[in-house]
């Protein structure tokens, strides 16, 4: 089974604590790159289904030169491919640019049994490149998946809902998102690390994809912009409530709940 | 393009067994302000099976006009089906913006449907306005796990498409008396073009109860919990209040409660009048998840903890002795 991996290289943004309030921008400096914490959850998929029954799984990026340190990471852990897309024609692209691009380049790299990617990136939370990808190569899509399995050319999923997981199926090939709690994805050794360093990123640029056309990708070519960024509201702490004892507390919660007509 | 032939503001409303969600309730009622400011109609779309019930609940929630689409391949909610009838719909009629819900569904179903209509599209929104100027829909969103709020505008292409979080809008008080012009449109889309099949739904037990995202009420705990058992009192307090039980990633890490449970840019994002954060430190990525609840409650012996920064009213103190005279208190109240 041969599958492919959309992977994305994010500010970690648990480290992100400052705005610059000049700019209204996020200050990066200093805040480590990572793989998207569910891409890697998508990674560990693949590779575990490529280890139960055979296959390949090739990893795909478009991002900025740097964004190879990500593939590598990748290739630590299992991918025997890596691509990045790197074009200054693509930066700034919105999701539907984005996706594009990255199903473009996709039908390139060959035919691809599963489709893989996490529900979403931690940036910027959208959750569209895998449906959108889905609708570009004209394939079914399962979102949040928690559980994968494969019965012949027939995917098996468990999908995240409100009160439980649908069993969804459906015939491959297939682009499907996952969610966290699909797996624990695994750790890099060192030789294994050793190995990814030395691996070679192979690298796409516009001129590789001409049935992208460039007018409608990157900043100006997004359908949607960026009219402002600013600060998030400040909640503000309110009341702080500490009395000689919890029960106390509890109490004085309760009434203060009860005066501003709460409960 | 010529975005002057595209008018009317439709909420796509998501229904679970017939029953109407609450989100689409909700941006039925800011629906109207955006459609107001640019004299233009709003209008429900529904889509499944025996739709007449969720036909009278939007129209008692404030549409002008509901377009329905119903046939047993609507049953269960599948993409393929879907986005056929609603990417016809538009094709048809042209609004100039669709809301959705930014639940697992909407979420699912707007980025295929604004890709098939080669248009933009904006997700999980916590805000919504329309630009005096240009008539363009103004959709905020927070970014980067809540550290920045963005303003996105989709000024070149129609339908303006996008995913609102549920809990974000009330919803309007509802009025029996309300009419609205019903459209039955006869969408269909072979069995062979919906590839996706549901067959099975595993209900987890832990689940029952109120929905996490629709609930008014939502009790979390976390790490202060310390072990599975004591989720039992959150549970208790949830029951007490008639809210829903969450839990932060560390519980749920630890395994000690159900992923589905959790709240925070992992998981969930709910936005209820109360939301009890026990034995929670209050991480960027919980907040992310919870920030737009009304009142935020906190219970936490740390008083060093983040969650104070955050939270309306902030108990300093063991949970174990602070929810259970809570859970008493609240009987008596509901009681009396």
């Amino acid at each position: 089974m041969d599958m492919l991996v959309c992977i994305k290289q994010v500010p970690d943004t648990e480290e992100i604590k400052k705005m610059d309030p000049a700019t209204n921008t996020l200050i990066r400096k200093g805040v480590p790159s990572i793989v998207s914490p569910y891409d890697k959850n998508a990674l560990e998929a693949a590779v575990q289904l490529k280890e139960a029954q055979g296959g390949s799984v090739t990893v795909l990026s478009m991002g900025p030169e740097q964004a190879k340190d990500a593939l590598k990471e990748c290739i630590s852990v299992g991918a025997d491919r890596a691509v990045l897309i790197t074009d200054s024609a693509f930066a700034g692209s919105d999701t539907l640019a984005t996706s594009s691009i990255l199903a473009a380049a996709i039908k390139k790299l060959g035919n691809f049994d599963l489709i893989l990617c996490g529900k979403q990136a931690i940036d910027g939370d959208t959750g569209h490149v895998g449906p959108e990808i889905a609708e570009h190569l004209g394939l079914a899509q399962v979102t949040y998946a928690a559980k994968i399995e494969i019965k012949g050319d027939i995917i098996v999923v468990n999908k995240e809902h409100d009160d439980g997981y649908e069993v969804i199926e459906a015939k491959l090939p297939v682009v499907c998102t996952v969610v966290k709690s699909i797996n624990e994805p695994r750790y890099a050794t060192i030789k294994s690390k050793m190995m990814a360093n030395k691996a070679k990123i192979e690298v796409l640029s516009a001129a590789d994809l001409p049935d992208i056309d460039t007018a409608k990708t990157g900043l100006n070519g997004s359908p949607t912009r960026v009219l402002k960024t600013f600060a998030p509201p400040k909640r503000g702490s309110g009341l702080r409530i500490k009395e000689e004892t919890a029960g106390e507390s509890a109490l004085k919660l309760v009434q203060k709940l009860v005066e501003a007509k709460l409960v | 393009m010529d975005l002057k032939d595209y008018k009317n503001v439709w909420v796509f409303i998501e229904t679970a067994r017939g029953e109407v969600r609450n989100v689409g309730l909700e941006l039925l009622n800011q629906g109207r302000v955006l459609a107001g400011a640019n004299n233009e109609k709003l209008v429900a779309v529904i889509i499944g099976k025996d739709l007449d019930a969720a036909a009278k609940t939007v129209t008692a929630y404030g549409a002008d006009e509901v377009i329905l689409v119903e046939g047993e391949e609507y049953k269960d909610y599948n993409t393929d089906g879907y986005t056929n009838a609603m990417v016809k719909l538009s094709e048809k009629y042209k609004p100039a913006a669709i809301l959705f819900g930014g639940t697992i569904q909407g979420r699912d179903l707007a980025p295929r449907i604004s890709c098939r209509l080669k248009t933009g599209c904006t997700a999980d929104c916590t805000d919504l306005a329309v630009n005096a100027e240009t008539g363009d829909i103004e959709w905020t969103r927070p970014a980067f796990g809540g550290s920045i709020m963005a303003t996105i505008v989709c000024s070149q292409t129609r339908p303006q498409v996008g995913t609102v979080r549920p809990g974000v809008f009330k919803k309007a008080q509802p009025d029996d008396s309300k009419t609205a012009s019903i459209i039955r449109e006869e969408i269909r889309t072979p069995a062979e073009e919906i590839r996706t099949k549901l067959v099975d739904f595993i209900k987890s037990a832990e689940e029952a109860g109120v929905k996490l995202e629709e609930a008014e009420i939502v009790v979390s705990g976390g790490r202060g919990l310390g072990k599975p058992e004591n989720f039992a009192i959150i549970k208790e307090l949830a029951d007490v209040l008639g809210g829903a039980v969450g839990a932060s990633r560390a519980a749920v890490d630890a395994g000690w409660i159900s992923p589905l449970r959790q709240v925070g840019q992992t998981g969930k994002t709910v936005g209820p009048k109360i939301y009890f954060a026990c034995g929670i430190s209050g991480a960027v990525q919980h907040l992310a998840g919870m920030s737009s609840s009304k009142i935020i409650v906190a219970i936490n012996k740390d008083p060093e903890a983040p969650i104070f920064d955050v939270a309306d009213f902030g108990v300093v103190g063991d949970l174990f002795e602070v929810i259970p005279v809570l859970i008493e208190e609240f009987k008596k109240i509901k009681a009396s």
